[in-house]
């Protein structure tokens, strides 16, 4: 399969600010580490996830690759073609092929914006369409994401759907222009149990018909599990660990995965899990720790994972972890 | 006597564009050192009615009937400054947001200070302060994060905070609201750890509020399933696990992930809920029910009960249950 999406040694460090007396005496800045050195890549057609806890620059991650954030340094290369630089009118361009639907629905569509005019607006700015024929999508692509009925919604606004209907909206939005990336944050993540299935197959869905890829970004490591091909964990702005979902479910090898893994809530009132203690909490991404990032709370550390930062290695066929015991 | 008794309980919220029945016909107890978990989706009324355990639900919400009996005293009517003796002491809070509900100007210690000599005005400040931090050594802080303020801390010790403030008087009962929504998988779990080992040692029952299945089934021996304002099913948990018996419980069952299948097939409840200012006729589920018949859209299902202990509010069970009122 070929690779639609690549990056390489990507960095985003956002710098800290500071106060007047700091800036008086001239400190040095320091840097939040938001992403730092990731290197992956998507295929063409599967779903591939970002999965770790909060600020572990996922997000940050999603958002560079569809170039809302410009990197500190790296490369992101899509379709074979290194779009880190794009500017104007070629990033507009760009634009067309990859989009991004965000965690909140709320705040995701504009709330004085009819739904029809909203998913519809895309087409205006790239100027494909307009008048009867730009309604004509927008009626189509609202009965493809299932909001029906298509006549009677696009003369809503926002407030007056329901989470999971804007969410739809939202997506519905993001497939007009026919992209063949999307860059999903938590798109379920704020929508009720009851409705987050129907949002998940819907998502399923599209990747059928429309032949879609996505980068699928979350917290939820069950519904990483169901949707995904391949999954990279990452823990304070780093890969830790990368394989199709049965290596990292059936055999995950890094300890910090062991133990996310381990603290799943399983459904089932006869299971009793074990959980894999870890002590302290997620360092910050200011004052990185030295050698392993995540050597002051594994419960396997050795000597080493003090001095020397692990590398991303293939440790079986597609499967890679950062960490010494390996 | 059970340590919490509901009866016939309904909590109304009088809003200007009309009236909401948040809580309808709630009837349930709990007994001393029981856990209970209360799932349902946003606005299924599962924290108005934990909040009307302790009585603080919030304007323009009133508790229109029913009782709530706490060790047997019934505090609907009871006046505040006998409720005041209750919250904290008998029955605690645990709020979702632990950033809002502790004071960004005063250290943790001194939540604790007020907290225990607003009921025993006897204990000096140094005994309580005292206290405080065996609490918080049991709570896995360092006793010195007393002096510290609530922005210093992490969102994992602000909750855990929250639960110390709340075990401080040694409640019979604690409900906990969402206490892990804000927080990461693997801080979640060492919270709920935390509150199990706690209930245990001072033998609290637990009544636990969440949007998430998963942490309440593996969590509570006993579950209420609520939408729309009302409990449609009532059991304990193997057995609802087991047989879950209203199709609402059966969907949320089937869409919810479980990493340990392999080639799990979630499938999802068509529709959504309903606007509780205009809720649906009959059953309040009925739109999104592949099991409706005519009775559903007309006749409002009463809670019934399917066999011992296990409730539910359905007409496909209707011939075979008996009223339970």
């Amino acid at each position: 399969m070929s690779e639609i999406v690549k990056i390489e040694n990507l960095r985003k460090y956002f710098p800290v600010q500071k106060s007047f007396l700091e800036q008086f005496f001239a400190r040095k800045t320091s840097y939040v580490k938001a992403v730092d050195d990731v290197s992956f890549s998507v295929r063409k057609g599967e779903i591939f996830t970002l999965a770790g806890e909060s600020g572990c620059g996922k997000t940050t991650s999603g958002r560079l690759i569809v170039r809302l954030l410009k990197p500190t340094s790296g490369k992101i290369f899509f379709n074979g073609v290194d779009i880190t630089g794009l500017e104007g009118e070629e990033l507009r361009l760009l634009r067309r092929k990859m989009q991004i639907i965000f965690q909140d629905p709320y705040a995701s569509l504009n709330p004085r914006m009819r739904i029809g005019d909203a998913i519809g607006h895309p087409l205006a700015i790239h100027g494909l369409a307009e008048g009867e024929e730009k309604n004509k999508e927008v009626l189509e692509v609202l009965g493809e994401v299932g909001l029906a009925p298509p006549e009677q919604l696009i003369n809503l606004y926002p407030h007056q759907l329901s989470g999971g209907q804007r969410q739809r909206a939202a997506m519905a939005r993001s497939i007009i222009l026919k992209p063949e990336f999307i860059v999903a944050d938590e798109p379920v993540s704020m929508i009720d149990v009851s409705l987050r299935t129907a949002i998940i197959d819907l998502m399923l869905d599209l990747k059928k018909d429309l032949g879609l890829t996505y980068l699928f970004i979350t917290h939820d490591l069950a519904v990483a599990k169901y949707i995904s091909d391949r999954i990279g964990i990452m823990y304070l702005g780093k890969i830790i660990e990368m394989g199709s979902k049965e290596q990292l479910f059936s055999k995950p090898l890094h300890p910090y995965t062991q133990a996310l893994l381990s603290a799943i809530p399983i459904p089932d009132p006869d299971k009793k899990r074990k959980a894999v203690d870890l002590t302290g909490e997620v360092s910050s991404a200011i004052n990185i720790p030295a050698g392993c990032r995540f050597h002051p709370r594994c419960p396997k550390q050795m000597e080493v994972c003090t001095e020397k930062e692990p590398e991303l290695k293939e440790i079986e066929k597609h499967h890679f972890v950062a960490c010494h015991l390996y | 006597m059970p340590l919490l008794e509901i009866e016939s309980l309904e909590v109304d919220y009088r809003a200007s564009r009309g009236t909401v029945h948040a809580v309808e016909d709630a009837s349930f107890s709990l007994d001393k050192g029981e856990t209970l978990g209360l799932a349902g989706e946003s606005g299924s009324g599962k924290s108005t009615l934990g909040l009307s355990i302790i009585r603080l639900v919030p304007y323009p919400g009133v508790i229109t009937n029913g009782h709530v009996r706490i060790d047997g005293t019934d505090i609907v009517k009871l006046p505040e400054n006998r409720m005041q003796s209750i919250r904290g002491r008998k029955v605690a809070y645990v709020f979702q947001d632990p950033m809002t509900s502790l004071n960004p100007v005063k250290r943790i210690g001194a939540h604790f200070v007020e907290l225990i000599r607003t009921h025993e005005p006897d204990t000096s400040a140094a005994d309580a302060l005292g206290r405080a931090k065996n609490i918080l050594e049991n709570l896995g802080i360092l006793p010195e994060r007393i002096n510290d303020y609530p922005h210093q801390l992490s969102g994992g010790m602000r909750q855990r905070i929250m639960i110390g403030l709340a075990i401080a008087l040694n409640p019979d009962l604690v409900i906990a609201d969402e206490p892990t929504t804000a927080l990461d998988v693997i801080v979640q779990q060492k919270i709920l750890d935390l509150v199990e080992g706690l209930r245990k040692a001072y033998g609290m029952a637990l009544i636990l509020i969440s949007h998430d299945l998963s942490i309440i089934l593996e969590r509570c021996d006993k579950i209420i399933v609520l939408y729309a304002g009302q409990i449609f099913e009532y059991a304990n948990s193997k057995e609802l696990h087991k047989a879950p018996s209203h199709p609402y419980t059966q969907g949320l069952l089937h869409s919810i992930p479980n990493i340990e299948l392999s080639d799990q097939k979630l499938s999802a409840i068509p529709g959504s809920p309903p606007n509780m200012l205009d809720p649906p006729k009959g059953c309040r589920f009925w739109p999104r029910c592949s099991y409706a018949m005519e009775i559903c859209r007309i006749t409002e299902p009463e809670l019934i009960d399917l066999k011992k202990s296990h409730y539910v509010r359905c007409f496909l069970y209707n011939q075979e249950g008996r009223h339970s009122h």
